[in-house]
């Protein structure tokens, strides 16, 4: 049998190659594939603990189904400001993007 | 070591080189492809976990929808920065140890529980139980069903968000500066 920790150390290095997309890349749809990555690592910990501690108890799937809600609805959103930032601006350079910065 | 702790290293490793490759390929949209291969992983991992229900939820929201969405997005944008310049920002490096150190920082936390060491307990009865179960906590009015009804507002508040706000400006009227 798979000890949790062997889910849990996966997981945590999909989170944690996720947070270096997210710093790293200038595109913004880069930085968007890695909230991806971490919102998938969060699923599969979420799902992981649901299995190996309480299995009985079913909220741990439903918390998964939340996150996946959320999931869709910032993949939705993000892309349409990325693609609206891009009809007015001709840029998805994150950096580029600073008329908030001062 | 047994059959499906072998599996289980199989996937783990190809979905750590395909997160790798995610984060770090210069063309955008060979990266979106890779994010695909890592989404059949999760789902392979669910499965080994014995979610059926996510499973195929995983491959249907992230393979069938977000990863298109993303893919559609690269293509509608992909004039930009396709292979010119670098793809990632100059501070790399310093993105790289944090992420290292939260990495390390996890695995020895991993090491001082040593509650993480149990194995899996029984399911209580077969799947169906279980996804049946799953179905009614979700419209139970004592369980589940305010996160659910919000949940569900939220999906519509954001179908509606990103509607307007992708919208082509084409009949925008008086008031726009462009």
């Amino acid at each position: 049998m798979i000890p949790l920790w062997w889910f849990l150390a996966l997981a945590a290095a999909m989170f944690c190659l996720g947070i270096y997309g997210v710093l790293s890349r200038r595109n913004a749809i880069g930085i968007l594939m890695g909230i991806e990555l971490m919102l998938n690592a969060v699923i599969l910990n979420l799902v992981a603990f649901w299995r190996y501690l309480n299995p009985s108890v079913i909220s741990g799937q439903v918390f998964a189904i939340i996150v996946l809600a959320v999931a869709a609805s910032e993949a939705a959103v993000g892309l349409a400001l990325i693609i609206s930032i891009y009809r007015r601006r001709g840029t998805v350079v994150a950096e580029d993007i600073d008329l908030l910065k001062w | 070591m047994t059959l499906l702790q072998i599996i289980f290293l199989v996937i783990a490793a190809v979905m750590l080189i395909g997160s790798f490759l995610v984060v770090t390929s210069r063309r955008l949209i060979h990266a979106g492809l890779w994010l695909i291969l890592v989404m059949a992983g999760v789902a392979a991992m669910l499965v080994i976990l014995e979610a059926s229900f996510l499973a195929v939820v995983e491959v249907l929201v992230y393979i069938g929808a977000i990863s298109i969405l993303i893919i559609f997005a690269v293509m509608l944008t992909r004039r930009v920065m396709d292979d010119t310049g670098p793809q990632s920002t100059q501070l790399w490096w310093v993105a790289g140890l944090v992420s290292l150190l939260l990495f390390g920082g996890l695995l020895a936390v991993f090491a001082r529980v040593p509650a993480l060491l149990v194995t899996a307990s029984e399911l209580p009865a077969d799947q169906a139980t279980v996804l049946s179960d799953l179905g009614r906590s979700l419209v139970d009015a004592n369980r589940f069903v305010l996160p659910f009804e919000v949940a569900s507002i939220l999906l519509l508040a954001a179908m509606v968000g990103a509607i307007f706000i992708a919208r082509p400006e084409t009949s925008v009227e008086g008031g726009e500066d462009e």
